[in-house]
């Protein structure tokens, strides 16, 4: 039962993405990230300026976490286990504070350049 | 422990004030505590279907599936607050008990009350997916002891708490006053709401002007202390908005003050030929 409601809902989500026109696969630079438990990895993660790039963020632990950085207005949530990725549009270079929202001592830098 | 009552906590009065401000506002409509349960279920359904299906909202449109999903919620909830208070101006007067000729009132209220269970549903759906995928990780992981889970369960019941306080607090207002309170801490709510909307927008990069920041407050109230978190719930506060956000911000109380001089005045005329 739940198995068919998530098929049915990813269907409905593939149709939606779907009808907002085709998926450009266009190439963008992915920048990763690791989050284990309170632990940001790299401590200074370096991303071009003035781009398009894709950070992709992985949460290796067993705990949730929230990447997240009041600076560039993003947030992201994780379950343990799994991996997602946040689009930057552009971003003028410059270092940015990012934290763990649920591991409140996990701290790096952004850096763009 | 207290880290987890901490986060749990702080996410549960992000919605909890925003649904005790939507209460206090629609005290004396009957039947209402139907749909305020109901937008709550709704709401706690629909965080739980985000957050399971959270990567794959993530991938959608380019990967900006979660941006434009929270820009969805948040104007839905914008313009249900913009009609709201609308519709209060009008009806207010006849809900404090002024004017016992409540018939058009009373039937109309139902569409008001439904109207204020999707904006209950909005709130929980956008602040409930982050506490879901907290909670379902730490009872999950099984590495949490019962500690941390009884820090979240305790940060959960102070937050629902302090929005009950919150409620009975803006309820106590003698009700001559209660909805004029209200309609003001309502424009400030849904300026707020649209300003995080137009951000979100922008992250998805479906709006590309006005991206520069006007200011950078951090200094004096920092978005992710406790006073900036109050703030950001109420009133939409952030440390470094955008010129987008501050227009957006601006427009949408102006907007909403329009909207409710015309309908009071409607509301007058109206009444005066009689």
């Amino acid at each position: 039962m739940s198995r068919l409601l998530r098929r049915a809902a990813i269907a409905a989500l593939l149709l939606t993405a779907a009808a907002a026109g085709p998926v450009r696969a266009d190439e963008m630079p992915v920048i990763k990230v690791e989050m284990r438990d309170g632990v940001i990895l790299p401590a200074v993660i370096e991303v071009p300026a003035n781009t398009r790039f894709k950070l992709e963020i992985s949460n290796t632990g067993q705990s949730p976490v929230e990447f997240e950085s009041t600076e560039l207005k993003r947030e992201k949530a994780l379950a343990a286990g799994s991996t997602s990725a946040i689009v930057f549009r552009t971003l003028d270079a410059g270092t940015y504070q990012v934290f763990d929202d649920f591991h409140p001592d996990a701290k790096a830098t952004l850096v763009a350049k | 422990m207290i880290g987890a009552f901490v986060i749990a906590f702080r996410e549960v009065i992000e919605a909890g004030l925003i649904i005790s401000i939507v209460l206090a506002a629609t005290r004396g409509i009957p039947g209402r505590m139907r749909w305020v349960l109901l937008g709550i279920a709704g709401g706690l359904a629909g965080a739980g279907l985000v957050a399971l299906f959270a990567e794959k909202i993530s991938d959608a449109f380019e990967g900006s599936g979660q941006d434009i999903l929270n820009a969805a919620v948040l104007i839905v909830a914008v313009l249900l607050l913009v009609w709201h208070n609308t519709w209060m101006s009008k009806h207010g007067k006849e809900l404090a008990g002024e004017l016992r000729a409540a018939g058009a009132a009373v039937r109309s209220g139902e569409r008001e009350a439904a109207a204020l269970s999707i904006v209950i549903g909005a709130a929980i759906l956008r602040e409930g997916a982050e506490l879901v995928l907290f909670l379902y990780g730490l009872v999950a992981s099984g590495t949490s002891g019962a500690d941390i889970q009884f820090g979240a369960v305790a940060g959960i019941g102070a937050g629902a708490l302090l929005s009950a306080v919150t409620y009975f607090g803006l309820a106590s207002i003698p009700s001559r006053y209660v909805f004029s309170v209200t309609s003001v801490l309502i424009i400030f709510l849904a300026a707020g709401l649209a300003a995080q909307a137009a951000q979100f927008l922008a992250n998805a990069g479906v709006v590309d002007v006005l991206g520069h920041t006007l200011w950078n407050s951090s200094g004096v109230i920092a978005e992710n202390s406790w006073p900036g978190r109050i703030l950001h719930a109420l009133v939409g506060y952030t440390d470094r908005p955008t010129a987008l956000q501050g227009l957006v911000y601006v427009a949408t109380i102006a907007v909403m003050v329009v909207l409710m001089q015309w309908s009071a005045a409607d509301k007058r005329r109206a009444v005066r030929p009689a």
